[in-house]
């Protein structure tokens, strides 16, 4: 009945959606729709409701109730109902779902969710071991939200797009050149530089931005929330981005093995000996890859701490200074069979038509790409970017007074707090803790006047879960 | 920019009088230290992709490129070049004997001569090449097929190679080792080219064809070299050693007539051990040194080029000899 009259076109049964999910479409899923509403609502439900109301014929309908409320509270509740209540959300939601408690009863809750947080301190430390992040405080939660979170989710899909462009397309170059090498699996490169590759040249930069890069500070993070949606869309690294991803290295490695083959194919040195032979070759593909994955590195990192510096050139640097060892007179002598490309850093890298190959295959890989980046930033710029310009513009983010974040009503995250202490109720119903109604916090919801134990349309609720998160 | 000195604890304004947590005491301890690395609040660069910084850059490189553009193509078109085919398989051409009567184990070269005319004289040193196309020298089992230590005058690999240059390891019929050992060596490329330019009176006149100079420098000093002993002599050196299958004469008589050129380090078979890198490709043959005088090294004219057909591939498809001529050095 409350549900009829907060959206009263909606279908009598909830809509199961049926799909199936996945990597290779192995997972089935069943999701219930969002709906529209036509105000803005919240639930409180106490725990003996909910043991009713998470029977198999009911949890649909809470699910579908409570999910168009803004905030939800379930008072009175057992650690098993807390679980129970989390599972419905995450079966048929196909969300992630966040879960914050304190103490032992909020356990079972925290290992539930996808994300558990524990805090640790008056209650003890039993949520803290059971959880995934911990801290002391609630109102932390803000911060490793949308400041750590955030640039969490950024660091890892660009840590992941990056290396797998870098290693699709040093093998993809090996594929076109099985073409002109008799499908007999000669390697392009040199031996070394086949091991050294992902261990020692490319390794360290990619890590780095891994650990260091932010788009914007945290500051701007916690001043705009709205940074946090792309995480929630799934934008930056989803199955299409990946494709996308292959694809880029498609054409890398077209333009890494092609323009140099087209270059050494009739070529010779300035003094007429050969330098298109196959040492000579390898070491011109691995230069070029080396510098072209530097400027891709280079364009793809936002915050370049003097780590990411050194470790960006001295990769680099590491490059050209064990290039140069292996390829020497002395190691020559001690392993002949195994440093067998003596000579060619010096009669290769020596001509200038080998630097105008690598620098033109450079430019070739790289303008497309920071072409394409810039008409989307000014074309269809993502709030990200946006944010970024105006940080850029700014400083610092001036402290701006409060400011509610703006309604959206179509996507709904709703949040549910727990209260667990008994034996207050008569205290509570006695009005004699109703001063301290001011008190803005969320720990103290326990204290608000809930004295009617039934589901009520109770809109100041919500007013003072934002205030509390401020 | 930057990020600048950010106090922690501005966080706690507002709260203050709500934590009653107590246990404050123990949060301290294992709160992390507030420093620039851990906080994240290193000094950074930021930099992003603005029209002002996009655009002048592309005009920049631009206007680099195309100057570069303009200077390669007039160099590029100022060298001339003269291919010949030799292989010989249509009818009418002058090797198609030759070609057609090769066998695996022909001991007697077949000689054709090729007539050809130069439009444009050629200035300055002229290099030439012998090229071979659909010859897969970057096959991995090609590849593969040699032994580094022994071309280095390892006595200990001379005389036992490794093991990567079988089938082409020992002889079948002495069971000597092979030196050089490997495919690379036994496929070694020994057709003569010789060039004669036809005097407008008609007399004949061989051009010199220098044959030292053409491999790279560290290769023939560094990574080729002769075994050394006690013994001067090159056929000494290599005694107990078998020639490669395919060649007609044993390494020691490359070049008897200059030590320097011969065993391993004759520049011949330097060259031909360095694999090329794609299946078409051009070797360098001979060096036609610039006259002292300023007579054109190869005045145009009608030329011969006597070719001592002697390889034994089956496989390649054409041969070509391209001169060179570099007006820029």
């Amino acid at each position: 009945n409350a549900r009829r009259k907060m959206c009263p076109e909606a279908a009598e049964k909830p809509t199961v959606i049926k799909a199936r999910a996945g990597l290779l479409w192995l997972q089935k899923t069943q999701t219930v729709q969002d709906e529209n509403v036509n105000g803005e609502y919240g639930l409180i439900i106490n725990g003996h409701s909910l043991a009713y109301a998470l029977q198999k014929d009911l949890k649909l309908e809470l699910l579908r109730t409570a999910c168009m409320c803004q905030t939800v509270i379930c008072c009175r509740v057992t650690p098993l109902q807390k679980a129970q209540v989390v599972e419905l959300v995450k079966k048929y939601k196909q969300t992630v779902t966040l879960a914050i408690g304190d103490g032992a009863n909020d356990v079972s809750m925290i290992r539930a969710a996808h994300i558990g947080v524990g805090i640790s301190g008056q209650e003890g430390m039993q949520a803290v071991l059971s959880s995934d992040f911990s801290f002391a405080q609630f109102r932390y939660l803000q911060r490793l939200l949308l400041v750590h979170g955030r640039w969490s989710y950024i660091r890892m899909c660009k840590f992941l797009r990056y290396f797998f462009y870098k290693n699709f397309t040093y093998t993809l170059i090996h594929f076109w050149y099985a073409f002109f090498s008799g499908f007999s699996a000669q390697s392009v490169y040199d031996d070394w530089f086949l091991t050294m590759y992902n261990m020692v040249y490319t390794a360290v930069p990619v890590l780095a931005l891994g650990l260091f890069d932010q788009d914007v500070n945290d500051r701007w993070s916690l001043q705009y929330p709205q940074l946090y949606s792309p995480g929630q869309l799934n934008k930056f690294f989803s199955k299409k981005v990946f494709v996308r991803c292959v694809m880029r290295s498609c054409y890398t490695s077209l333009v890494l093995f092609f323009i140099p083959w087209a270059a050494m194919h009739d070529t010779v040195r300035d003094d007429g000996k050969d330098i298109a032979n196959y040492q000579s070759f390898a070491l011109l593909l691995q230069t070029s890859l080396m510098i072209v994955m530097s400027a891709q590195m280079f364009f793809l990192t936002y915050y370049w701490t003097a780590i990411n510096q050194f470790f960006l050139w001295g990769s680099l640097a590491a490059y050209i200074a064990i290039t140069f060892t292996f390829l020497s007179n002395g190691l020559f002598f001690m392993f002949p069979t195994s440093f067998f490309f003596i000579g060619t850093a010096r009669n290769c890298l020596n001509q200038p038509n080998v630097w105008l190959t690598v620098f033109l295959t450079c430019l070739l890989c790289t303008l497309p790409v920071v072409a394409y980046r810039f008409l989307l930033i000014q074309l269809y710029p993502m709030i990200t970017d946006k944010v970024r310009y105006k940080a850029q513009k700014e400083g610092l983010p001036t402290p701006s007074p409060y400011r509610p974040p703006p309604r959206r009503i179509s996507t709904r995250r709703s949040s549910y707090a727990f209260s667990h202490s008994q034996g207050y109720g008569d205290l509570v119903t006695s009005r004699k803790f109703l001063r301290l109604k001011s008190r803005p916090s969320l720990f103290g919801q326990k204290d608000s006047p809930v004295v009617e134990n039934q589901p009520q349309v109770y809109r100041t609720i919500t007013e003072e879960v934002e205030d509390s998160q401020s | 920019m930057m990020a600048s000195s950010y106090n922690a604890k501005e966080e706690d304004g507002p709260h203050s009088g709500s934590s009653t947590h107590g246990g404050t005491g123990v949060a301290k301890n294992k709160k992390p230290d507030n420093t620039a690395f851990k906080q994240q609040r290193l000094p950074a660069w930021q930099p992003i992709l603005t029209a002002g910084t996009v655009l002048p850059a592309f005009f920049v490189i631009g206007l680099i490129f195309i100057p570069i553009g303009i200077g390669l193509y007039v160099t590029s078109n100022n060298i001339k070049e003269f291919e010949i085919d030799y292989t010989g398989l249509e009818l009418g051409s002058p090797c198609h004997d030759c070609s057609k009567n090769f066998t695996w184990n022909s001991t007697t070269p077949c000689v054709c001569a090729l007539n050809f005319t130069l439009e444009q004289p050629f200035e300055s040193n002229v290099y030439m090449y012998y090229g071979l196309s659909n010859f897969y020298q970057n096959h991995r089992r090609y590849v593969k097929s040699r032994d580094d230590r022994q071309l280095n005058g390892d006595p200990t690999s001379l005389m036992s190679p490794s093991k990567e240059c079988e089938p082409y390891r020992t002889s079948a019929e002495t069971k000597e080792p092979i030196a050089p050992c490997g495919a690379i060596a036994n496929s070694l490329f020994n057709d003569t080219l010789e060039l004669y330019y036809i005097e407008p009176n008609g007399t004949t006149t061989a051009i010199p064809l220098a044959k030292k100079g053409i491999a790279w420098w560290t290769d023939k000093h560094v990574k080729f070299r002769n075994p050394v002993n006690d013994k001067e002599n090159l056929t000494e050196l290599f005694k107990g050693t078998a020639k490669p299958v395919n060649w007609r004469k044993p390494v020691y008589e490359l070049d008897p007539s200059d030590p320097e050129n011969n065993g391993f380090i004759n520049e011949d078979f330097i060259v031909w051990m360095r694999t090329a890198a794609l299946p078409t490709f051009r070797k360098l043959y001979r060096i036609i040194h610039k006259k002292p005088s300023t007579t054109s090294t190869l005045p145009s004219g009608r030329y011969t080029l006597k070719v001592t057909y002697s390889i034994l591939y089956n496989s390649v498809k054409a041969h070509a000899v391209k001169g060179q001529d570099k007006a820029f050095i």
